[in-house]
C-alpha cells in the first residue's frame, strides 16, 4: 500500500494526461458530432450519405482498432507519424463523434415542426434559424445522452496506454512492474476514474440546467412570472 | 506506400481464426452478462437495504470505470487469490461483469414496465413468490428488452479486442502477431477493421429489425 502512496504524484500526473485526452477527444467528438449530425438532417442525399458512411464506419468497428489504425497503419499509408497522444485523441474523438452524430440528428429532428415553420414565417435565414431557434432547443435534448458519451469517452482513454501514452493506466502498469503489487495500484486508479466520471456528471447536470433555463424550460423559469414569497431567513437579496 | 492486396488476402485465413475466438468470447461473455445482469436487477429490488444499495454502488462503480483497467485488475490479481485460470476465461469474466452492469439497467426498465395490475393479480391469486417472477413478471419483461440486450451483444463484440492487452489472441491479437513479423500493419489493421464491419453491420441491422418487430 505504501508503494501506491509513494507513486501517488505520478498517478496524479497520469490523471492529468487522462483529463487532457478526455478534453481533446470531447472537442474533436463534439465537432464531428455536430458536422455529421447536421449532415444527417440535410435535404441533399449525397450529404446525408457521407454522414451516414462516417457514422456506420466508426460505430461498426471499435475505438481500439481505430486507434491502432491511426497509430500503426496510417503512417505507412501517408508517411506521416502522428504522436501517440494525437492518434489517441483523434481515434477517440471520431469514435465518440459517430455516436454523438446520431444524438445531434435525433435531437434536431425532435424539435417541434411548428418551431421550424415559425422561423420560415418570420423569414429567418437558415443559419439564423439554426443558431437562434433550432439548436438551442435541440441542445437541451442532447445534453443527457452527451453525458453518457462523455463517460464512455473517459473510459475509452485508458486505451491510449496501449499506444505508449503515459496516462493513469500506463502509470499504474509501471507501478505494478516496479513493486510487484497489482491490487493496490489498479484499485486506486479505478477509484480515480470513478471520481472523474462523477465530477463530469455533476458538470453536465449543471450545463443541462443552464440550457433548459435558457430556452425557458425547467423549474428556474417559473419565478420570473409568479412572485415567490420571501422566506424570512433569506432576506431581500436571497430569492432569485 | 502501396497497399499490398496480395499479402492482405493471404492472411485472411489466419485473421478468420482470430475472429472465431473473438466471436466465442463475445458469445460466452454475453451469456454471463445476461444472467448476471438479471441477478443484479433483482438484487437491486431486494428488501434488504444493504443488498440493494450495495448492488447499486457496485453497478455504478463498474459502469463508470474502464473495462481495460478492470481486465488488468482481474488478470493480475485473481491468481494472487488462488483463482488460476486462462487469460481467455479472465477476459470473458471481465466482459461479462462489465456488461452485466449495462444489462441490469435494461432488465430494470423492463421489469418496471410491467403494469402494476399484473403484480396485484399475482398477489390476488396468492401465487408463491418465485412463481410471481417466473410465470408473470419476467415472461412479460424480457421479450420487450430483447432488442436492447442485442445491442449490448454488438457493443461487447467491439470491446473484445481489449482482451489482446491481456494476451488473448483474438482477431486483433492475431493481427498484432502477424504484424510483428511482416510489419505490414496497414494491410493487417485495415482488414481487421473490415472484418469487424462485416460482422457488426449485419448484426446491428438484425437488431434494428428486431426492434421494429417488438414495436419500440
Amino acid at each position: 500500500m505504501s508503494d501506491v502512496v509513494d507513486a501517488l504524484p505520478r498517478l496524479l500526473q497520469g490523471a492529468w494526461v487522462t483529463v487532457q485526452i478526455t478534453i481533446g477527444g470531447a472537442l474533436v467528438g463534439l465537432l464531428a458530432a455536430v458536422v455529421a449530425g447536421l449532415a444527417g438532417t440535410s435535404r441533399r442525399r449525397a450529404v446525408r450519405a457521407v454522414g451516414r458512411v462516417y457514422v456506420e464506419f466508426f460505430r461498426g468497428t471499435s475505438a481500439i482498432i481505430q486507434m491502432y489504425w491511426f497509430f500503426f497503419a496510417f503512417p505507412l499509408l501517408v508517411g506521416y507519424q502522428l504522436t501517440p497522444k494525437w492518434a489517441g485523441v483523434l481515434a477517440l474523438g471520431l469514435n465518440t463523434g459517430a455516436y454523438g452524430a446520431e444524438v445531434v440528428r435525433g435531437s434536431i429532428n425532435a424539435v417541434p415542426r411548428a418551431q421550424y415553420e415559425a422561423t420560415v414565417a418570420l423569414s429567418m435565414t437558415p443559419s439564423l434559424r439554426m443558431r437562434r431557434v433550432i439548436l438551442p432547443q435541440a441542445t437541451v435534448e442532447m445534453l443527457p445522452p452527451f453525458n453518457n458519451l462523455l463517460i464512455e469517452l473517459l473510459k475509452g482513454t485508458a486505451l491510449v496506454s496501449l499506444i505508449t501514452v503515459v496516462d493513469m493506466t500506463f502509470v499504474a502498469q509501471t507501478v505494478r512492474d516496479n513493486t510487484g503489487d497489482s491490487t493496490a495500484p489498479f484499485l486506486t486508479i479505478l477509484a480515480m476514474y470513478f471520481v472523474l466520471a462523477y465530477a463530469m456528471t455533476l458538470g453536465m447536470r449543471w450545463l443541462e440546467r443552464r440550457a433548459a433555463r435558457s430556452v425557458g424550460r425547467g423549474p428556474a423559469a417559473v419565478p420570473r412570472e409568479v412572485p415567490v414569497p420571501l422566506r424570512i431567513d433569506q432576506g431581500a437579496g436571497g430569492a432569485r | 506506400m502501396t497497399f499490398d492486396w496480395g499479402y492482405a488476402f493471404s492472411q485472411v485465413p489466419k485473421l478468420l481464426e482470430g475472429l472465431r475466438i473473438t466471436v466465442e468470447a463475445t458469445l460466452l461473455g454475453s451469456v454471463l452478462a445476461m444472467a448476471l445482469g438479471l441477478v443484479f436487477a433483482l438484487l437491486r429490488r431486494s428488501r434488504f437495504r444493504v443488498v440493494s444499495r450495495g448492488t447499486k454502488a457496485f453497478v455504478e462503480f463498474v459502469r463508470s470505470t474502464p473495462l481495460l483497467v478492470q481486465l488488468f485488475f482481474l488478470y493480475y490479481t485473481l491468481p494472487n487469490y488462488g483463482f488460476k485460470t486462462s487469460a481467455f476465461i479472465t477476459g470473458v469474466i471481465g466482459l461479462g461483469v462489465h456488461f452485466a452492469t449495462y444489462t441490469s439497467e435494461v432488465y430494470r426498465a423492463g421489469i418496471e414496465g410491467v403494469p402494476t395490475g399484473q403484480w396485484e393479480a399475482a398477489t390476488a391469486l396468492s401465487l408463491p413468490y418465485h412463481r410471481v417472477w417466473t410465470s408473470v413478471i419476467l415472461p412479460q419483461a424480457i421479450p420487450r428488452v430483447l432488442p436492447a440486450l442485442g445491442n449490448y451483444v454488438i457493443s461487447m463484440f467491439k470491446e473484445v479486442p481489449l482482451l489482446s492487452a491481456i494476451t488473448v489472441v483474438g482477431l486483433l491479437g492475431e493481427a498484432k502477431e502477424l504484424g510483428s513479423h511482416s510489419f505490414k500493419y496497414l494491410e493487417l489493421y485495415t482488414f481487421v477493421g473490415i472484418l469487424f464491419l462485416v460482422v457488426s453491420l449485419p448484426a446491428s441491422f438484425l437488431v434494428r429489425r428486431l426492434e421494429r418487430r417488438f414495436g419500440q
